[in-house]
């Protein structure tokens, strides 16, 4: 098993006409199953037409009808992007996953407001992500996969080469990963790190969990108390940013919003062994 | 992207918000020029740069006459403005803010930030304005209210007065203060901002609410869609690298250290300035080419580290994943000729194309140190940061 997806996900690309899109949904087809896996992309514009092979419909909701698929990938330029993926959750996915970058942060409050006020079962990864990747089985987005393995451990960060360096590292040692998590970075997301944890925790085949964190936010620190309380797998945990420039000004800030009482701790590379 | 206090006062004010009547000034003339105009018989003048504490750094001065404006204006207008904010060398003050002044009964404290957790806009309101709202956080964390605004709604009139009764706003103001709160939200909203602070805010003496000061920041990735935000950016009051950087869509800022640093990723970026602390070394910059690093982005990463008359040391660490080592490893070679560098280089690269890559790196016949993990590539380039001190370039 694995988490989120595997052999038999079926994905929509949006965005498939872009250079992004194209170059990846390539490298998406040649990895592993997912020649079978990438069923279908999107453009209202180019209804009818195919991208080397793949049929590209107007909509998502006729995509998914004429394909039984029930994932989205994304690589709609941002100004597009919170559309697409709200397109996505309304044509009721099981999972849609953004990899564009530079939204801005009010159409994303707008999104994840309507997903939770319509109640939508749809579940978000990302934006600003690399994507998902169940080695051997399914690559979704742009990590190179070539230096995963099938194996145990699940990997979830923040961060994109850092966890291609996290996952190769892993390779290197001869442990494989069950599947490799990317939540991307922007300040309003989907899933978090706790969520996935808890997606790790319920997996059979999971046995441990790499989490890799990024400064700016309290997300770490929820997800490290849920794992204290909660989790019966090892879980360790690396957060990049001891040196880094930047951090001062939001790291108050997001500190007393979090709580007033400023229980902000800030865990560079510590490890959070349960 | 930042902007002056008196840009955001007239964004304020747009949106309903009081504020004192001020005019932007460039020169002592124009400064006492305003003060005239405006009127009265107290004036504040103002520094106008991007970095907070300016009262304390002597960049706001009080003044009871024409005489003492163009004194004021005189002292201030030019001067290396040092706050806790610019570091050591200050910011040069080129722009000044004249003002009424106003007769300040109490100082309160607004600002709008977007919250992570509830991913909604969070106002925090605090009856004790004029200091810094980390420090009331940690000393009085019970005198700041919250109010996570529903994006559908926006700040309700009731949300409004609840949390100006809350911070001391007196019954016979509140409709003042709901017009300065409801408005500060929505030039949050509609301006994609990211951050927006009005401290202090103040009550005056007969009653009125005014907000003394404006501090906004914007979304970058919104000002596609507010052009006339966008043309208020200020560029001097940005550091001339980080502009050069975000020409060639790199993402630069100047540390304090002496080991430059090229990365691809934010993340590994940090990692590896971490790494090279935790061997005893200290990172010149944060550097980061992005996902599609050509040979012309790596020379012009190249040159930009080098303005830097600390560097004793150059690391660049690459996981090639979509961008192949060997493609990194022409552009190291083209800057490394380009620029006749002349501080020691090491290089570690991982992913595709390896062998290839440290294969090209070996046969260019130029002394870069090659290294198979971040901790041995940190390790080297802490040592070569010390082993040549003073090199020439």
């Amino acid at each position: 098993m694995s988490i989120l997806v595997d052999r038999t996900t079926r994905v929509i690309t949006q965005g498939i006409t872009g250079k992004t899109g194209q170059f990846h949904t390539r490298a998406c087809r040649d990895y592993a199953n997912g020649r079978e896996c990438f069923v279908a992309g999107v453009n209202p514009k180019r209804s009818g037409e195919s991208f080397e092979g793949t049929p590209i419909f107007a909509t998502v909701r006729e995509a998914k009808q004429r394909t039984g698929a029930n994932t989205s990938v994304i690589y709609v330029p941002p100004a597009g992007a919170a559309d697409a993926i709200w397109e996505a959750v309304q044509a009721d996915l099981d999972l849609v996953i953004c990899i564009t970058e530079g939204i801005p942060v009010r159409d994303m409050i707008v999104v994840r407001d309507k997903m939770r006020k319509e109640k939508r079962r749809t579940l978000l990864l990302g934006p600003n992500c690399p994507g998902v990747i169940t080695p051997e089985e399914i690559k979704i987005g742009i990590m190179p996969g070539h230096i995963h393995r099938k194996g145990r451990i699940g990997v979830v960060s923040r961060s994109g080469t850092l966890t291609y360096e996290a996952v190769a590292q892993l390779t290197e040692l001869g442990l494989g990963q069950s599947t490799a998590v990317g939540i991307g970075g922007d300040p309003v997301n989907g899933l978090k790190h706790v969520d996935v944890l808890r997606l790790f925790n319920d997996d059979p085949d999971t046995d441990a969990v790499v989490m890799i964190g990024e400064i700016g936010g309290t997300d770490e620190e929820t997800a490290a108390r849920w794992a204290h309380d909660h989790m019966d797998k090892p879980v360790v945990g690396f957060i990049a940013g001891l040196t880094a420039p930047t951090a001062a000004e939001y790291l108050a800030i997001d500190a007393f919003i979090a709580a007033a009482s400023a229980i902000f701790c800030f865990m560079p590379r510590e490890k959070l062994s349960m | 992207m930042k902007i002056h206090e008196y840009q955001g006062k007239d964004i304020l004010r747009r949106f309903g918000v009081p504020v004192p009547r001020g005019v932007a000034c460039f020169s002592v003339a124009e400064a006492v020029d305003a003060a005239r105009s405006l009127g009265g018989s107290v004036w504040v003048v103002k520094a106008q740069i991007h970095a907070g504490g300016r009262g304390k750094g002597g960049g706001v001065k009080v003044s009871h006459s024409l005489e003492e404006v163009r004194a004021n204006a005189s002292a201030i207008l030019g001067m290396q403005l040092v706050t806790h904010q610019t570091g050591p060398g200050g910011q040069t003050v080129r722009r000044l803010l004249v003002e009424e002044g106003a007769d300040i009964r109490k100082e309160l404290y607004l600002g709008l930030v977007v919250d992570r957790v509830t991913q909604r806009v969070c106002l925090m309101a605090s009856s004790e304005g004029g200091m810094d709202i980390e420090e009331v956080a940690q000393r009085m964390p019970e005198k700041i209210h919250k109010v996570t605004v529903d994006p559908g709604s926006g700040l309700t009139g009731a949300e409004a007065d609840d949390v100006a009764l809350k911070i001391g706003i007196p019954q016979a103001a509140l409709v003042q203060a709901r017009a300065a709160l409801q408005g500060l939200y929505r030039a949050f909203w509609e301006s994609d901002a990211s951050l927006a602070e009005i401290n202090p805010l103040v009550l005056t003496g007969d009653g009125r609410v005014i907000a003394l000061d404006a501090k906004i920041n914007f979304d970058s990735n919104a000002l596609y869609r507010h052009p006339d935000l966008a043309a208020l950016r200020d560029l001097d009051e940005e550091d001339p690298a980080e502009i050069e950087a975000s020409k060639f869509d790199l993402s630069y800022i100047q540390l304090d250290g002496n080991i430059g640093c090229l990365v691809n990723g934010a993340g590994l970026a940090m990692a590896t300035m971490d790494t090279i602390k935790l061997y005893g070394g200290s990172p010149a910059n944060f550097l980061d080419v992005g996902g599609g690093a050509t040979a012309e982005k790596v020379t012009e990463a190249f040159k930009l580290m080098l303005r830097n008359a600390q560097l004793k040391a150059i690391l660049v660490n690459i996981f090639g994943g979509i961008m192949k080592c060997d493609t990194i490893a022409e552009g190291v070679i083209a800057a490394s000729r380009a620029v006749k560098l002349g501080v020691p280089l090491v290089v570690r690269m991982k992913g595709t194309n390896e062998t290839l890559g440290k294969q090209l790196l070996a046969d260019s016949g130029l002394p870069i140190i090659a290294a198979d993990t971040m901790a041995e590539a940190a390790q080297k380039v802490v040592a070569a940061a010390g082993a040549k001190p003073g090199v020439s370039r």
